[in-house]
């Protein structure tokens, strides 16, 4: 009941609203003089500091979903959920250098999107056309995760009904007030909530990861408790360590989940937005603070199993809600106050993310569809308000596949989302560094991977939930035929045929003389930076009063 | 209008050795027509490669304030980025 957890209910609901304020307030905050332009509505002016730039690219990362997903994986599964961490560790080394390149041509030449860089680069509206509706696909369901992630807190604070509507009303409250404050204030909403999201988060685990232990009798009992589970359940697969079976898989889901984040258009939105090349590359160290935030949170997973914490029950008859264990651990070992500053954390967490996906599928559909083919002359004003709209009809879809369809299709839809975003990565990531391939390549490679990918994901079952199809990333080598019990990560097959039919295709294309298309960038392009004067100048804003915060070099907090 | 570079997935700069400059003496003309190259991006290498190795260090022992090696050494990983992406910023940055 709702009533046992009313000390929850208010400080969750205190803390929500004062952030709503903030939403709304965030249009005025280093605010241009014009907010007609999709610069300052999608890119918040395309200033932000190294601070800022910390806060909101790690908010966006680091999902609210992911905060509540990958502890349920280790208390599921165990060591295979741990996978999270050595992948937001080689991300950043990863893209170092490549997200600076993105920046400089991105500036030199206006892009807002990364379909706007490939279709400039390989003189290839189509190629642009399958980048951007890519992207869009990708996002919208990790969009609806964060509604799941929102969900599994309000379930474990009783605020649930008998009826569709009475049990999602709350998430339909909170995502009209979203889509009220983004739409006004654009991408400064989530950079300033952003600063609360985090803060919260960092306190709140830090807490845990000092106070649990010693409840719980310390790191080692905890470990052991873990091995003990696993130990009595019956599934091969799970345990404290690896096994023989699922070290590969572990090893290319890491890699291969890394090379598709950067692909996302929200982080190449949170990245675009940054002010100079010095506060990416600073970020690229300062980031990983978060990431060290993300493997202490994967192991509330284990301190829930030594907390005897039994997860709700899920949507459908005789199915648990393993999402639920975090809040659930919250709230047998804290006050009450205390779990609702946790579970104000993971909701709020859910927002930032949430708003910047829609802003990134928002830009992609106005700049790419929108412009590319409805409406060639638009100004600058009809394109920051057709992307402030398309941003509401983007939470609306993400509602309607929570209200209306089963979670679950939203989380193999983001599965899905993973190894189809990777399939972006010749033509964006390769084409950052090369021109070599060639446009129509690039289109063939995109089909044959996505068509491989898809064809893999609907070979996996999953036998923990009887289904045949969809089941997980992780694909039996012995269905290609290999005498192994392995399994390989879909993703990374998959982009590895895209990378070779790319390379026949250009090869072929070559040789039969089939134009290439212009190349609209040049080689310094890539390395203009803040002050050059070829850089496209931002629109018409009122010099912004400067603030300490964006002097400061940005360390590592945690 | 195509860069004679190599593909190289997703991940550093390869460095070109006649186009290199070394981060001691950068000059800006120098800067502006090496771009991005440096000897020291290979090192982002190694916070890549080590955390992908799991076969050396997937194993409960030895542990460390209760955590077996396969998580704390993987929590390390993460100031082994640090190290490393600072180490690159710090001696590929642009002077002047």
């Amino acid at each position: 009941m709702w009533r046992d957890h009313l000390t929850e209910i208010i400080v969750f609901t205190l803390l929500f609203l004062l952030v709503s304020a903030m939403g709304f307030v965030a249009a005025r905050w280093r605010a241009p003089k014009d907010m007609a332009h999709l610069d300052e509505w999608g890119l918040g002016g395309r200033s932000f500091g190294g601070w800022i730039t910390w806060f909101l690219v790690g908010g966006d990362l680091y999902t609210a979903y992911t905060f509540v997903a990958v502890p349920a994986l280790l208390f599921g599964a165990g060591a295979a959920g741990f996978f999270a961490v050595p992948y937001t560790v080689i991300i950043y080394p990863l893209v170092f250098l490549l997200l600076v390149r993105l920046w400089s041509v991105s500036h030199r030449h206006g892009f807002v999107t990364p379909a706007d860089f490939v279709r400039q680069r390989f003189g290839s509206p189509t190629l642009a056309l399958l980048i951007a509706i890519t992207g869009i696909a990708a996002t919208m369901p990790y969009i609806a995760l964060q509604l799941v992630g929102i969900e599994a807190v309000l379930k474990t604070m009783g605020v649930t009904g008998e009826s569709t509507v009475a049990r999602h009303l709350p998430i339909i409250i909170a995502f009209a007030i979203l889509a009220a404050y983004t739409y006004q204030s654009g991408l400064r909403a989530p950079a300033l909530i952003a600063f609360v999201k985090d803060t919260l988060i960092y306190i709140v685990i830090l807490v845990a990861v000092i106070y649990l232990p010693y409840k719980l009798g310390g790191w080692g009992e905890i470990f052991d408790a873990a091995d003990a589970k696993f130990d009595a359940s019956p599934s091969p697969g799970d345990g404290i360590l690896l096994n023989q079976n699922n070290q590969l898989q572990y090893i290319t889901l890491a890699l291969g989940s890394a090379l598709a984040l950067f692909l996302y258009p929200h982080s190449i939105t949170g990245v675009l937005a940054s002010k100079n090349r010095d506060v990416i590359k600073r970020n690229m160290s300062a980031l990983p603070a978060y990431s060290l935030l993300l493997g202490l949170i994967a192991l509330l997973g284990y301190m829930a199993i030594a907390a005897n914490v039994k997860p709700l029950p899920g949507a459908t008859e005789g199915s648990v809600d393993n999402n639920t264990v975090v809040p659930l651990l919250f709230e047998q070992q804290f006050p009450s106050w205390f779990a609702g500053i946790a579970f104000a954390a993971i909701g709020i967490g859910a927002l930032v993310p949430a708003a910047i996906m829609s802003i990134a599928a928002a830009n992609l559909f106005t700049r790419n569809i929108y412009k590319e083919y409805l409406k060639r002359d638009a100004t600058a004003a009809q394109e920051a308000n057709v992307s402030k709209i398309a941003s509401l009809v983007v939470k609306v879809g993400a509602v309607a596949c929570i209200v209306f369809l089963d979670p679950q299709f939203s989380i193999d839809l983001q599965l899905i989302g993973g190894v189809i975003i990777l399939q972006t990565l010749p033509a964006v990531a390769l084409g950052l560094y090369t021109r070599w391939f060639h446009r129509g390549a690039l289109i063939a490679g995109w089909a044959a991977g996505m068509g491989l990918g898809m064809w893999m994901l609907y070979q996996i079952p999953n036998p923990a939930t009887k289904r045949e199809h969809f089941g997980g990333s992780a694909f039996a080598l012995e269905k290609f035929g290999l005498d192994t019990p392995k399994t390989i990560y879909v993703g990374l097959v998959a982009v590895a045929v895209n990378l070779l039919v790319a390379v026949i295709f250009t090869l072929i294309l070559r040789a039969a003389k089939v134009a290439e298309g212009p190349d609209g960038t040049n080689r310094d392009d890539y390395f203009a930076d803040e002050g050059d004067p070829r850089l496209v100048p931002v629109p018409v804003s009122t010099p912004t009063p400067r603030r300490a915060s964006d002097d400061v070099p940005t360390e590592p907090v945690a | 209008m195509s860069e004679p570079e190599s593909a190289n997935p997703g991940t550093a700069d390869p460095p070109d050795p006649a186009g290199t400059v070394t981060a001691a003496t950068p000059t800006p003309v120098a800067e502006s027509k090496a771009g991005d190259r440096s000897p020291w991006n290979w090192l982002l290498f190694v916070p890549i490669v080590v955390p992908l190795v799991t076969a050396f260090f997937n194993q409960d022992s030895p542990r460390l304030f209760g955590f077996p090696v396969f998580y704390w050494l993987q929590l390390a990983f993460v100031l082994l980025g640090v190290a490393s992406t600072t180490l690159v910023y710090q001696m590929t940055k642009r002077r002047g």
